[in-house]
Parts: C-alpha cells; sequence; structure tokens
C-alpha cells in the first residue's frame, strides 16, 4: 500500500506553504482499523494530513469513507493501528478534548426538526461556548438570512446543509470533515462552500472532502487518496 | 473553549423543551391517551364508587408509571445519529447532556402527573391529603421517572438489543418508586408515618441519577 503522506500534490501551486508542511501534522493514522460488530469496515489505514492542506477521499459505495470520517472525528475508535488528530490519541480519552475544534458536515444533516434554523445554531453555539450574537453573520454568510425563522424540518435538504456550514463557520475549527459538501447545493452554496475550504486551509487548518465528483474536488484538493475495500491507496 | 457544564445542561433543556412545544407529544398524545386509560378503569371494574376510590390512587401511579418511563425513554431516543455525532463535536459533555434531557423529560411528566391527577381525583373522587407531601412526591417520581426513562434510552441506544430491553431495565427499578408513591399517600390518609417511603424514592432517584452520570461517556462512545 502507498504511503499517501508522501503523494504529491495534485497542482503544485496548490500546495501548503513550506511553513505549513513543516509543523505538525493534525491527522496521523498508522495502520488503523475498524470493525463494526464481525465486520472488518477498514483495515491497515495510513494517512498523514498536515495544516493547510485539503485532502480529497473517494471511493465506491460502501467503501468505507463515512467510517473514515468519523474516526478522524474522534467519534469511533480503532480496532487496530494507532493514531491521533489534533495531538490527541485516538484511543485514549485526550481525543474528547479535541472534538470541539473538528467540525463535520455529514450528508445526512444533524439539525433538530423542530427548532428554526437560527434555534439550531443558537443551540450549537450555547454547547460550544461561542456567543450567539454570531448566528445572524453566519446566517447571512451562507445566504439564509431570510430563513433564520424556517424550522428546520420543513427547510430543504440544500437549506440544512447550508445551516450546517453556517454552524462551521461561527465556530472555529483545526479540522473540517465534509461528506459530499456539493450535494444538494445550488452554484452559489457551492461558491461558499469553496470558499470555506480555501479560508481554513489558509489559516492552517485542514480539510477533508469525500466526494463522488473527481473533477471538482481535484480542483480544490492539495491531494487525493482513494478508499477500496477498507484500505486507502 | 466550551461552554461551562451547567451551561449546556440548560442549552438542552431548552432544546428539548422547544422540541416538545412544537411537537406536542406529549400535550396531545400522552396526556390524553393517560387520562382515557384512568377513564377505561370504572368500565373494567364498575362504578362501585368506594372501590373507585380504594384503588385510585394505585391506578393513577401505575398510569403515571407506564406512560412516565414511555415519556422519558421516547424523549430520550429520539436524536439521530448525526444529532448526536453533531453535539459531540460542538464539545457537549455527555453527562450534561444526561443531566438536561432528564431534566426536560422530568418538567414534560411532572405536567404530565398533575393534568392525569386533576382526572384522578374528579373521577375517582379522590382527598387530596397533605398538599405540600404529595407535590413532593410528585417531584420526586417525577425527577425519578425520568432518571430511569433516560439511562434506559442511552442504554438501549448504545446496545444492538433495541426497544425489547426496556421494560427488563424499567421494571425492577420502577417498582420502588410506585411502592413509595402509592405508599406515602397511604401513610396520608392512614396516618402513617411517609418519610422512609419517601426517603425511599429519594435513594432510588439518586442511585439512577449516579449511575447515568457515571456511565453517560462510556454508553455515549460504545
Amino acid at each position: 500500500m502507498s504511503d499517501p503522506s508522501t503523494a504529491p500534490a495534485a497542482d503544485p501551486e496548490k500546495a501548503p506553504s513550506s511553513a505549513d508542511a513543516a509543523a505538525a501534522p493534525l491527522v496521523v493514522l498508522d495502520g488503523v482499523g475498524v470493525r463494526m460488530g464481525s465486520t472488518q469496515i477498514l483495515r491497515d489505514v495510513n494517512l498523514e494530513i498536515g495544516p493547510g492542506e485539503v485532502v480529497g477521499l473517494f471511493g465506491a459505495n460502501g467503501a468505507g469513507k463515512t467510517t473514515a470520517l468519523r474516526l478522524i472525528a474522534t467519534l469511533i475508535r480503532p480496532a487496530q493501528g494507532a493514531g491521533t488528530v489534533l495531538g490527541a490519541d485516538l484511543a485514549s480519552p485526550d481525543r474528547y478534548d479535541v472534538r470541539r475544534r473538528i467540525g463535520m458536515v455529514g450528508h445526512v444533516p444533524g439539525l433538530f426538526p423542530e427548532l428554526t434554523l437560527a434555534e439550531n445554531l443558537q443551540y450549537a453555539g450555547r454547547v460550544a461556548g461561542v456567543p450567539t450574537v454570531r448566528v445572524p453573520e453566519a446566517l447571512a454568510a451562507v445566504g439564509l438570512s431570510g430563513a433564520a425563522d424556517r424550522l428546520a424540518g420543513a427547510s430543504s435538504h440544500g437549506m440544512q446543509r447550508r445551516t450546517e456550514f453556517a454552524r462551521e463557520l461561527m465556530i472555529d475549527r483545526s479540522l473540517l470533515l465534509l461528506d459530499e459538501p456539493h450535494s444538494a447545493l445550488d452554484r452559489n452554496a457551492v461558491d461558499l462552500v469553496e470558499g470555506l475550504i480555501e479560508r481554513k486551509a489558509a489559516e492552517g487548518g485542514a480539510v477533508i472532502v469525500v466526494s463522488h465528483d473527481r473533477d471538482r474536488i481535484n480542483a480544490i484538493a492539495h491531494r487525493s487518496v482513494e478508499l477500496a475495500g477498507g484500505t486507502l491507496t | 473553549m466550551t461552554a461551562g457544564f451547567w451551561h449546556q445542561v440548560r442549552a438542552v433543556i431548552d432544546r428539548d423543551l422547544l422540541r416538545e412545544r412544537r411537537s406536542g407529544d406529549v400535550l396531545w398524545i400522552t396526556i390524553p391517551f393517560g387520562a382515557l386509560a384512568l377513564l377505561l378503569v370504572p368500565l373494567a371494574v364498575g362504578t362501585d364508587a368506594e372501590l373507585l376510590r380504594e384503588i385510585g390512587v394505585g391506578m393513577y401511579w401505575v398510569i403515571v408509571m407506564l406512560f412516565g418511563v414511555l415519556v422519558a425513554v421516547g424523549k430520550a431516543s429520539k436524536e439521530t445519529i448525526p444529532q448526536q455525532d453533531a453535539s459531540s463535536l460542538l464539545g457537549l459533555d455527555p453527562a450534561a447532556g444526561f443531566i438536561g434531557r432528564t431534566v426536560s423529560s422530568a418538567i414534560l411528566l411532572l405536567a404530565f402527573e398533575v393534568v392525569v391527577g386533576v382526572v384522578a381525583v374528579g373521577l375517582y373522587n379522590l382527598d387530596v391529603l397533605g398538599p405540600a407531601w404529595l407535590i413532593l412526591t410528585m417531584i420526586i417520581a417525577a425527577i425519578g421517572l425520568a432518571l430511569l426513562g433516560t439511562l434506559t434510552a442511552s442504554i438501549v441506544n448504545s446496545t444492538s438489543a433495541g426497544t425489547a430491553l426496556v421494560p427488563l431495565l424499567v421494571a425492577p427499578l420502577s417498582v420502588p418508586l410506585l411502592l413509595g408513591a402509592t405508599q406515602a399517600y397511604d401513610g396520608l390518609r392512614y396516618g402513617h408515618a411517609i418519610v422512609s417511603w419517601v426517603l425511599l424514592m429519594v435513594a432510588v432517584a439518586t442511585v439512577v441519577a449516579m449511575i447515568g452520570v457515571l456511565t453517560a461517556r462510556p454508553l455515549q462512545e460504545s
């Protein structure tokens, strides 16, 4: 298996700065495996992502992409191997302390349908310790100022996803994990998401983008890796 | 920087009460069904006023226990995995989540107890004895049931056994609550000491609260 950390950037002009590259990696996976019951979802995964990097993650349905994102988000523990995310060991309780710095937008929105879009963000801000005065600004940034009082359950999939991106704008994250970020979004929203990715990388954070749209991701990612049969290639 | 523990608890309480206000699950479904269940008892045992007075308090608490646990389990298991993931990544302390869900369920259960209690008093011609003790008993029962339901939902969510586990987990621990509540009322009616029964309920609620807080993180991570 190739070591993705040594893979060249897809486009030298997009490569992270040398200062970023010299800094400690934000994600290190070393021979990591994940089991769900009796099924081995991921096996012998090796990956290193440094500050300022945008990495595309491809793979067929069922290849383990979402599991890989949840693993990097510290939401599941590896069954084999070792790894660190934002310096926290994936197998130790230290990982709880870094969760607040990891943002994830999955392909199924995690909003509460009985709350309005603004109330969802207010809840997120209150739990994360972010002033809720940032909510209108975040909603405006994703073009949802006029829909702030709309129930999440009565909003389109695209609006719910925009709200989740607004949440990630509100909260200071070091690592962004995006699962099919372009799906259900119109052109304006796609530009906004790509702007968010570029901004996060420029700030020295890292972004992992799962997608089936290789052309679009290759245009914004520094490099790409592929999951096949639970293993990175 | 993450919000303080009690700030997170408050955020979860507000969230859950707002969700209930919008969905109306307890107000429009559980309370009417609870009242209906009380109405069915006279159909089964006849309209013997003395008998209904005798069994009325017991029936009231049985219905509160059954519906109460359903409410608490339902509320606590309503979160989807993406919602749970989002809360985890906001830095929500699982213990704060447990306490917040418990408090919001307890508030709803107290409302359920009051409304169904008014129906029971009217229907079974029950005497409202020692109002202060009765209110205390109702509050402790609501907290105990909310704790039990929230803990059960956490366990069910973390295992593959599903809701089949609910009766097995709930039945043994709800019995002391049911016993304490009914015996406390009988104590008021016949002039017996009731402190020991109230303390039994407090002890059960305390034990379940400690288990819930201490196991919140392991259950979430499993």
